[in-house]
């Protein structure tokens, strides 16, 4: 029983925090998909291909920094491809966001092998280190929490904030909010409804590239494959979960975060079998989404918007 | 003075429709135009192309005597054009100021700059004299007020030009009144008004000129002054409209329909239906009169079995179907016509055959060994029906949601009256129709019970209910306070009793 108590330390919550990391972004990439009335749900595809981008940048560049801004890039991309399958075309989105996630599958482990001669796993890179904040570092309590992380955890918290200024604050927001739930009043209020929504799902693939660059260079520095290991879908549990709020998306990830922490640590006690320790974060968001479901109601319809 | 607004030749087609066929259409500056013509006569598609929604195929629009390419809802507003829309474009979670400045935001460092938007919305409420709370969310508001919103909007944005399109359909007559002392204000401060409207009396008392349309044909254009409901009607469909009808005499039969205190609850749980007895004979039309939100809607749902019976009987020809489902009623030869068929009984996603079968679709007559759906049975008996009811489509293949009102409701008809039902509940049947249809479905209810069927027939309209009734019941706060022979009562005695200023 002492195990278990050791496992509740502020070591912990750090470690949600970071955990939390790269589901915040990916949420906050659904969120502005979303409130378009795109479903984006290749932000797994998006995060795993940028992941890949950011060590391959990083590995030839030996600049991390590039790495990040080579990720977001090729997640803008994604973004950019999706938008154009689903607000141009037409297509349906769930089919194009499933056409992202098996391609990126295929497309990371076989790049890998051709750089790094393995399906597995990319060698060691440069990551973007940890900072160290001055005097919150120092304080008790909090220190220990969110003192020392990689930059990106705090251009999280940043992201997170802005996020909820743009939608909430600026005009780009409000017509951010209107495309989303009413595009034909958008369109005659003299708003460009499909650029709008190009906008939002390039920036979706952005995040989540965000996201994706925290996982091979803020946390491992190197790539393996599938890393993303499900939080691009655990990321929008978190959106649902938060109402399509950002704040609401940020708590409700770091619930996720906190869940993948402890799996760790309960996992280095060795007290149950790390194959049933390995799914308590799904389960909760099975359990999370189940608690929900009927009760969470979305910004849009999501219907496709075509002008005469 | 050049005029406001000069179209010349504009024609508008799509895929089997010419909504538009070569229209010229003038408005003079300051005046309040009407534009009058039954649904689907091609309204809405040409000021959705003054607004630069849609762009005509032929013909030029005139903006104060200055050629305008239209192309967007943009330039349209930048021409001092604005349009409050049949169907609202507001957006519900936003308040009212925020649906005001929408496209146009005042912004400082970025960020809305929340005073002075409320202060200039504000502002345009005084001028305009259009009194809502602007800090409220749309979705709060009621319709009579979302309308003033709109209007707001468009003159917010510098409309001079200010087309109303099909105002008063959504609202109680109170309201109405109020928006056309709203308009006419307008009017007094130089704005001119395209009124658009398909309801002779309405047209007649508030605007200065009148423009007919006709399957997509201007009429003609006529003072108000110098015409009158006969004339107007009369352009407007063609021929002479029949306002009241020849009933045939015919003896009523045994009793059809058979309710027993009823009770019932409404949507947030409160008893509504509080003991309902109600009879309905074969070949008999039963006109339930009441004011809105006396019980009808929960009263025709519990006969549908679309909500739960708390107490009491229901029975149809002496056999109980209080516990019955929907489906099992429709088999059992009840037919109906609901109330809002943006809701219930139409799907406007379904093509007009997928529509016209449903409820039947598992009859073997139209599926495959009784197990896929016989697609050509479908349509060949769709088409059938189409041309019975004389329905206006391109086809029976045609999105059922592209018609236009008057023919979504012969669609919901054809499908309830083929069924050679022993019960029709007919629930505002006419509610938002032109005159043509509107005679249509009346005609087709008196043949019903002509035919032998029992008609309950629940409408809003006393005219209506006058029209057609055999017998007339009252409902009143969920009870059925009185049922009367038309014979022997009056306008004013069931006005009373709908108030529950007497007691049958
Ligand atoms: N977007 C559209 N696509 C196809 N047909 C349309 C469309 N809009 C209108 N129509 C058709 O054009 C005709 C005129 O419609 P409309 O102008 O809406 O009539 P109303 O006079 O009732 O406003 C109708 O037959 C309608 O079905
Ligand atoms: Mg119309």
């Amino acid at each position: 029983m002492v195990g278990l108590v050791d496992v509740i330390s502020l070591g912990l919550f750090a470690a949600a925090l970071r955990m939390a990391t790269p589901i915040v972004y990916a949420a906050l990439g659904g969120i502005f998909s979303e409130r378009v009335g795109i479903i984006n749900i290749g932000l797994e595809g998006t995060m795993l291909t940028s992941a890949f981008a950011g060590v391959t940048a990083s590995y030839y560049t030996g600049n991390p920094w590039l790495g990040v801004v080579v990720a977001v890039l090729v997640g803008g991309l994604i973004g950019l491809l999706h938008a154009v399958l689903t607000v141009k075309f037409v297509g349906n989105q769930i089919v194009s966001g499933t056409g992202i996630n098996i391609f990126a599958m295929g497309f990371t482990a076989y790049m890998s092998q051709i750089i790094w001669g393995s399906r597995g796993a990319s060698e060691g890179v440069r990551g973007l280190g940890t900072w160290t904040l001055p005097v919150i570092a120092d304080l008790p309590v909090v220190g220990p929490i969110i003192g020392s992380h990689s930059p990106l955890v705090y251009l999280m918290l940043v992201v997170t904030v802005l996020s909820y200024v743009v939608l909430f604050r600026t005009p780009l927001g409000l017509r951010i909010r209107a495309v989303g739930e009413h595009p034909t009043a958008a369109e005659t209020a003299g708003i460009d409804v499909l650029r709008v929504k190009y906008l939002c799902v390039i920036l979706s693939g952005m995040l989540a590239g965000l996201g994706g660059a925290f996982l091979s260079l803020g946390h491992l520095n190197l790539f393996t494959r599938g890393m993303t290991g499900g939080r691009g879908f655990i990321s929008m549990a978190a959106m649902i979960f938060g109402k399509w709020m950002p704040f609401g998306a940020f708590g409700a990830s770091l619930l996720f975060g906190l869940a993948d922490a402890l799996q760790m640590r309960l996992q280095s006690l060795g007290l149950l079998p790390p194959q049933i320790i390995l799914t308590i974060p799904y389960l909760l968001t099975v359990a999370v989404l189940a608690g929900v479901v009927g009760k969470a109601r979305p910004p849009s319809d999501y219907k496709p918007y075509k002008r005469e | 003075m050049a005029p406001a607004v000069e179209m010349r030749g504009i024609t508008k087609t799509f895929p089997g429709v010419t909504a538009n066929d070569d229209i010229d259409f003038t408005v003079e500056k300051g005046e309040i135009h009407g534009l009058l013509g039954e649904n689907g006569a091609g309204k809405t598609v040409l000021m959705s192309v003054l607004y630069g929604l849609y762009r005509p195929d032929a013909g030029e629009t005139y903006i104060d005597g200055e050629r305008a390419e239209i192309e967007s809802p943009a330039a349209a507003m930048s021409l001092g054009i604005g349009m409050v829309h049949q169907h609202f474009m507001l957006v519900p979670s936003l308040t009212v100021a925020e649906n005001v400045v929408l496209g146009r935001e005042p912004a400082k460092n970025g960020l809305i700059d929340e005073g002075e938007m409320l202060e200039r919305v504000r502002a345009s409420c005084t001028k305009y004299r259009l009194d809502v709370d602007v800090e409220a969310p749309i979705h709060t508001l009621s319709v009579g007020v979302q309308q003033k919103v709109e209007i707001l909007k468009a003159l917010h944005r510098g409309a001079d030009i200010l087309i109303l399109d099909e105002p008063t359909a959504v609202l109680t007559p109170q309201e109405a009144e109020d928006l056309f002392r709203a308009v006419r204000s307008l009017r007094d401060q130089g704005k001119t008004v395209i009124f658009i409207s398909h309801k002779l009396r309405e047209v007649l008392s508030i605007c200065d000129r009148i423009t007919v349309l006709k399957r997509g044909k201007v009429v003609g254009t006529v003072a108000a002054s110098e015409t009158d409901m006969g004339e107007l009607a009369e352009m407007m469909v063609g021929r002479r409209v029949v306002y009241s009808f020849e009933k045939a005499e015919v003896a009523p039969g045994e009793a059809v329909l058979s309710v027993e205190g009823l009770e019932a609850l409404d949507d947030r749980g409160v008893p509504t239906l509080r003991g309902v007895d109600l009879e309905v004979r074969g070949s008999e039309i039963l006109g339930l009169a009441g004011v809105e939100g006396n019980g009808q809607t929960e009263l025709v749902e519990a006969l549908m079995g679309l909500r739960e019976a708390k107490a009491g009987r229901v029975s149809l020809c002496s056999t109980d179907i209080t516990r019955a489902s929907s489906y099992e009623r429709i088999r059992a030869g009840v037919s109906h016509i609901p109330e809002d068929r943006h809701k219930r009984g139409f799907i406007p996603d379904f093509t007009v055959t997928e529509n016209l079968i449903l409820g039947s679709h598992r009859e073997a007559r139209f599926t495959r060994r009784g197990f896929v759906i016989d697609y050509e049975a479908a349509a060949s008996h769709s088409q059938a029906l189409v041309e019975d009811y004389s329905i206006a489509t391109p086809g029976v293949g045609t999105h059922a949601g592209n018609l236009s009102g008057g023919n979504q409701q012969k669609v919901i008809v054809a499908r309830e009256f083929d069924r050679d039902p022993r019960l029709v509940i007919a629930a505002q049947p006419t509610r938002g129709l032109d005159v043509g249809a509107t005679e249509y479905v009346r005609k087709k209810l008196l043949e019903m019970r002509d035919g032998g069927s029992a008609v309950l027939l629940v409408s809003a309209d006393l005219d209506e209910i006058w029209a057609l009734s055999d017998r007339i019941a009252v409902i009143y706060e969920g009870r059925i306070v009185a049922v009367r022979e038309p014979a022997e009562t009056d306008e004013t005695e069931l006005g009373l009793l709908m108030t529950g200023g007497r007691r049958g």
